[in-house]
Formats: structure tokens, C-alpha cells, sequence
């Protein structure tokens, strides 16, 4: 595989909170078009990762480069320009519980450009069908179920279009069916619309559908980072062991 | 030196223990019942004879379980701590192997570092509170201040009818229960002052008590604790649980800026709301004196009202609304700060709601008293 341009650069990143260190030296690379997986045990620090990524946590040691911009230099004009290239899904949903669906997905539309009410219900329509979600419009956030709320969260991650998707744990308590249409829904939008994705998830059965390049953490270290093929014959134990596990089904059970 | 103990009499799986010498004889099942006594009894009997090893017989015991597991290694500890080694020996399979399974990480267990002398402690809170409370407190008043004052103009930061919605919420609703306790605040306000001014026969001052008390204090009081309780919680509240959540980091991640979609117009909408619901508050009460003064002191509410008009000045009206302006700023950005604040969790959130109305509620006081000085006639 020839290898496309750089996207994201994290450089020997180590954070502290409340005098526990809780990452150690990560460093890693995402690319374009390409699918980047974290994963690693709960508490081993991938949120941590991904929230210092999107500018959420001040940088205390190391370096992270986004689309060519230094996090630690950055200016607030660059970050909302940032901000506007990239779409999050957050590990709890994150939509505005004040607001009903539609108006929470038509939100950055409103905010952002200058479409009419008109235009802004079609492209939600538009988005909510392609996470196969109708009649939830006019519904609140608390009225839908959990899988339900993911997937809504998801299409409010993409309704600006961008280039740049960020997703923690997408698939975490979904049915088998369900993770695997999202999987392939992910794949079909790296393959269709050619947007790089950082998705965090520790559900083999979905990295082995999704990924192209993996980071693993262990306590807020990277204990492999590479491709999917080479985590597959790598020599690591604990990597080995993952993904032996995780195909023996023991992983399914699994779901936060 | 011979003893026996029969610890739990109740309890049908009994524990019991016998100390020979060194030797620490355990007999039947040590489990979560016995082990607050026995670690006391063993902790006592031992802590004097430096130097010794004790050796912990486990050959009696039928059963443990992982409290009986951890006051052994509690004992290990503590006992070394007196220069007192402790040793196992025997146990059958089934007792080793819980002895394992429960087995606490050594590291899990170290010690925090000892306590700094007093003084310093002191200095470091006082240096703590100073820069984690009264200076964020000051960098947040200064960015909801400027933001404010911009999004006055600018109305795409925040969802259309956000500012019609919080009127309704902090102003509107709460105008009833302003009302009615304003008005009995100024009745027995009255009341108290009537049975006074009779014997002096200074009747007639009633009007100019009810009406300066009301007007200058207590109206924009009354009024500032009302909707510290009610708004402020719902405040910090609602922001506590928008960044448990994640809300307020989806917002700035989809290039939005928190306080100004959040914390802006609940700001303008008390600052709006606020001098209208003092007025109602300062109405009520005086209503309330009026009551009074007409059947109590025989004042009829013609007379009171011409006394009104002589004895009240602009400038009383105007510090009352003046106070109310500070008030409803201290309030919301109390709320908006202890909202932000929260650490993760759900309890985080109760807690941060009872701080913001505690802390509101004396900073309306301490505002109201350094006013209360600026403005001494
Ligand atoms: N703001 C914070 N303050 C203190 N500790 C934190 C903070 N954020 C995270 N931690 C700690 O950092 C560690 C890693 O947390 P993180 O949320 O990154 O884990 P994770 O890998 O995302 O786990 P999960 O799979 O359960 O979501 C945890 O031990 C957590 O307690
Ligand atoms: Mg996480």
C-alpha cells in the first residue's frame, strides 16, 4: 500500500492528571483515507488521547499535529477553522439534550452557513437517512434508544461533510447487526466520499472489518502501532493474545 | 501463656484463636464479622515486643474469606511497622490459594507522603483557593462581561427564541413567588416597626420605612435569593450536566463557543428580567406596609401614598435597580462557574448545584452590604 499524506501526528505525548500520569510517550500516525484504530483495555487512556487531538486538553509534554497545524501553537482563528474540517462522535452521544434531533443535527448548518431552514431539514433528512434513522426528527435525545443515539450522534458528526472523522467507540452496545452495518457504513464512506477516520473501539470483530492502521494502548502506552496485517502477525503477546481472544468470540460480550 | 477467645457466638460458622507464646493458633472461619476484633486483639497484644517474629498457624482454619485475607496482610504491615515480623505457615490448598487471589498489589498500597507542617499547609491553601477560585472566578466574569456585551448585536452565537426561553425561565416564573413572599416580607416588616413608632407617636415614618427598606434593600434582596435558588441551581445545574455529558465538548468542537451559546443568554435575559421583577418585589412589599399602616396605624393609603411621594427620591429607586444589575450578573455567573467546574459524574453535579447556591446567595449578601456602604446617605 503506497502510503498518503499525513494527517495527524502525535509525538511522545505524555499527560499528568492529579499527579497520576496517565499517558506515556504515545506517538502514532493517521493518514489519509485510512481508517486508524486505537484500542486497548478501559482506563488505558484512549479518550485522553483523542481529547488532547481535538484541542480539549492543554498539551503538557510532546506534540500533536492536526492537518498540518501545531496544536501547541495554534490560534483560536485556526481552531474554528479547524473545528469546521473535522466531525466527532463522542463516547456518550454528546448531543444537546435540550434540542430535538433535528434540531440538534441542523445546529452547525445554522451556525456555520448561510442555508435556509428550508435546505438546513433536507440535508438532516438526508443525513438521518443514511444512518438509517426516520421519524426521529422532532424527537428529543432521552426519547430514543441507546443504539438509536448513536447512530444520530454519528450523522451529526458528519453533517458538515468533513474530511476528518472522529469517532470513540462507535459500536460500543450495539447487536451484532447493527455494529456490523455501522462498520460497513464507516468503510463505504472512507471507500465513497474518501474522509479519513480516528475511531477508537475494542471490538476485534470490528477492527478487523474497519482498520488500516492500529494503535495500541496499554496504561497510556503504545504497545503496537502498524497496520492491520502486521498486528496480525505480530510477535507481541499481548497483541497476539487480543486478537486470539477477540476471535474466539470472547470479545462479544464485551460493550463498553 | 495460654488464651482462648470465642469471637461472633452467634455467628454458626465460628472463629476462634489461640496465642502460644509466638505462635498465633487460627481455628474455624475468619470472615468479614471477626475480623475488626481480631486485627484490634492481635495489633495490641503484639505492638510491644520489638524485635520478634510471630508465626500466624493456619493448619485450624476451614475457611476465609477475602477480609480474613486482607487483615492478615493489614497485619503483615502494620505489625513490621513495630519492628514485629509475621510469618504463615501450614493452611490448607483452599486458604493459600485465596491467599492469592486476594493478594493486594504492592503498589496500590504505598503510602502518601507526609503532611507539610501547619503553617505551610495553610499557606498552600490559601495559594490554592486564591488561583483555582478567585482568579478563574475573575477570568470567566471578564469573558461572559465581553461576550455579553458583543452578542448583544450579534445573534447567530446562540439558537433563535434561546433569549425569549431563559426570560421565561429565570424572570417570568418566578414572578409569582416573588410577589407573594415580598409581599409578607413587607407586612411584617410593618408590623414590627408599628408597635414602635405608636409609642413614640411617630406614626406617619412608617411610610418612610416601609418604603426606603423596600425599595433600597430588601426589594432587590428578596428578590436576588428567590432566584439564586431557583436559577442559579437550575444553572449550575444544567451546565454541570452539559459538560458531564460531553455537550460542551461537542460544542467547541463544532467550532462553537460554549459560553457564548450557553452562558449569554441566560446572562442577558437575568439582566433584562431582573430590575422588572425588583420592581414587583418593591410593589408587594409596600403594598404589604400599606396594609398595615391602614389598620394598624390608621394611615389610609391616600395619606400614604402623598407621604410616599415626599419621602422617597429618585436615587432610592435607582440604587435598587442599580443593585438588582449587579445581583443578576453575580448570580448567573456564579452558577455558570460552579457548572463548569464539575469533575465527572453524576454526584459531581449535586454537589456543584448546592456550592453555586450557597456561594450566590452570600455574594448577593456581600455585594449588598459593600453597595449598602458605597451609597450611606
Ligand atoms: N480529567 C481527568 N482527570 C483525572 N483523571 C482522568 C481524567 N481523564 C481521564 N482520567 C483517567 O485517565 C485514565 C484513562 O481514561 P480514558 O477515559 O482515556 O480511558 P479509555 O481508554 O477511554 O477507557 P474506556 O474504554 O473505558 O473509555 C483513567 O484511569 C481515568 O481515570
Ligand atoms: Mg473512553
Amino acid at each position: 500500500m503506497e502510503k498518503n499524506p499525513c494527517i495527524i501526528e502525535v509525538n511522545d505525548l505524555s499527560a499528568t492528571f492529579e499527579e497520576r500520569q496517565i499517558l506515556h510517550k504515545v506517538a502514532f500516525r493517521a493518514f489519509e483515507q485510512e481508517i486508524t484504530v486505537i484500542l486497548g483495555a478501559s482506563g488505558s487512556g484512549k479518550t485522553t488521547v483523542l481529547k488532547h487531538i481535538l484541542g480539549l486538553y492543554n498539551i503538557q509534554e510532546g506534540y500533536i499535529s492536526i492537518l498540518g497545524k501545531n496544536l501547541s501553537m495554534i490560534t483560536e482563528s485556526e481552531q474554528k477553522k479547524l473545528y469546521k474540517a473535522i466531525g466527532v462522535f463522542y463516547q456518550n452521544g454528546g448531543l444537546l439534550n435540550s434540542l430535538t434531533i433535528g434540531e440538534n443535527l441542523g445546529l452547525p448548518l445554522e451556525q456555520h452557513t448561510d442555508l435556509d431552514d428550508e435546505m438546513i431539514r433536507s440535508i438532516v433528512m438526508l443525513k438521518l437517512n443514511l444512518v438509517n434513522l426516520v421519524n426521529v426528527y422532532d424527537h428529543y435525545p432521552s426519547q430514543l434508544s441507546g443504539g438509536m443515539l448513536k447512530r444520530a450522534a454519528l450523522a451529526r458528526a458528519m453533517i458538515m461533510d468533513p474530511p476528518l472523522l472522529f469517532c470513540d467507540e462507535p459500536g460500543a452496545g450495539l447487536d451484532p447487526v447493527s455494529l456490523a452495518s455501522l462498520d460497513s457504513l464507516l468503510v463505504n464512506l472512507k471507500l465513497q466520499l474518501g474522509i479519513s477516520m480516528v475511531i477508537i473501539t475494542h471490538q476485534v470483530s470490528s477492527i478487523l472489518r474497519i482498520a488500516d492502521r492500529i494503535v495500541f494502548l496499554e496504561e497510556g502506552r503504545v504497545i503496537f502501532y502498524g497496520t492491520l496485517s502486521e498486528a496480525l502477525d505480530s510477535g507481541d503477546p499481548d497483541v497476539r493474545d487480543f486478537f486470539n481472544k477477540g476471535m474466539r468470540g470472547y470479545d462479544s460480550s464485551k460493550n463498553s | 501463656m495460654f488464651n482462648s477467645n470465642q469471637l461472633g457466638k452467634s455467628d454458626q460458622t465460628g472463629f476462634d484463636y489461640e496465642i502460644r507464646d509466638n505462635i498465633l493458633l487460627l481455628h474455624k472461619s475468619l470472615t468479614l464479622p471477626h475480623v475488626n476484633s481480631f486485627v484490634k486483639q492481635i495489633l495490641k497484644k503484639f505492638q510491644k515486643d520489638h524485635g520478634t517474629t510471630v508465626i500466624l498457624d493456619l493448619n485450624g482454619l476451614e475457611s476465609i474469606d477475602s477480609a480474613g485475607v486482607t487483615s492478615f496482610y493489614y497485619l503483615e504491615e502494620k505489625l513490621s511497622e513495630f519492628n514485629v515480623q509475621l510469618t504463615f505457615r501450614g493452611g490448607s490448598d483452599s486458604i493459600r490459594k485465596k491467599m492469592e487471589i486476594f493478594k493486594l498489589e504492592k503498589s496500590t498500597h504505598e503510602k502518601k507522603s507526609d503532611k507539610p507542617p501547619f503553617l505551610a499547609r495553610i499557606g498552600e491553601d490559601v495559594h490554592f483557593f486564591f488561583f483555582e477560585y478567585v482568579m478563574a472566578f475573575v477570568i470567566l466574569a471578564a469573558n461572559v462581561t465581553y461576550w455579553s456585551i458583543t452578542d448583544i448585536f450579534i445573534s447567530k452565537t446562540h439558537r433563535k427564541g434561546e433569549f425569549y426561553n431563559q426570560a421565561v425561565l429565570i424572570g417570568v416564573n418566578a414572578v409569582y413567588i416573588v410577589g407573594i413572599l415580598s409581599f409578607i416580607i413587607g407586612l411584617v416588616l410593618a408590623l414590627q416597626s408599628a408597635a414602635q413608632l405608636r409609642n413614640f407617636g411617630a406614626n406617619i415614618f412608617i411610610v418612610d420605612l416601609t418604603v426606603i427598606a423596600m425599595m433600597r434593600e430588601m426589594g432587590p434582596l428578596i428578590t436576588a435569593i428567590l432566584v439564586a435558588g431557583r436559577s442559579g441551581s437550575s444553572i449550575a445545574a444544567e451546565i454541570a450536566t452539559m459538560k458531564v455529558t460531553s455537550e460542551l465538548d461537542a460544542l467547541k468542537t463544532m467550532a462553537m463557543n460554549p459560553i457564548r451559546f450557553v452562558v449569554v443568554p441566560k446572562m442577558h435575559a437575568s439582566i433584562v428580567t431582573f430590575p422588572f421583577l425588583t420592581i414587583v418585589a418593591d410593589v408587594m412589599g409596600i403594598l404589604g406596609g400599606m396594609l398595615i399602616a391602614n389598620f394598624y396605624l390608621d394611615i389610609s393609603p391616600m395619606v400614604f401614598i402623598n407621604r410616599m411621594g415626599e419621602s422617597l427620591y429618585n436615587r432610592d429607586i435607582l440604587i435598587g435597580i442599580l443593585k438588582s444589575f449587579i445581583f443578576a450578573g453575580l448570580i448567573v455567573l456564579t452558577g455558570s462557574f460552579f457548572g463548569l467546574r464539575v469533575t465527572e459524574g453524576a454526584e459531581g453535579v449535586g454537589k456543584v448545584t448546592t456550592l453555586a447556591v450557597v456561594v450566590a446567595i452570600s455574594l448577593v449578601i456581600i455585594a449588598d452590604s459593600i453597595l449598602g456602604l458605597l451609597f450611606y446617605r
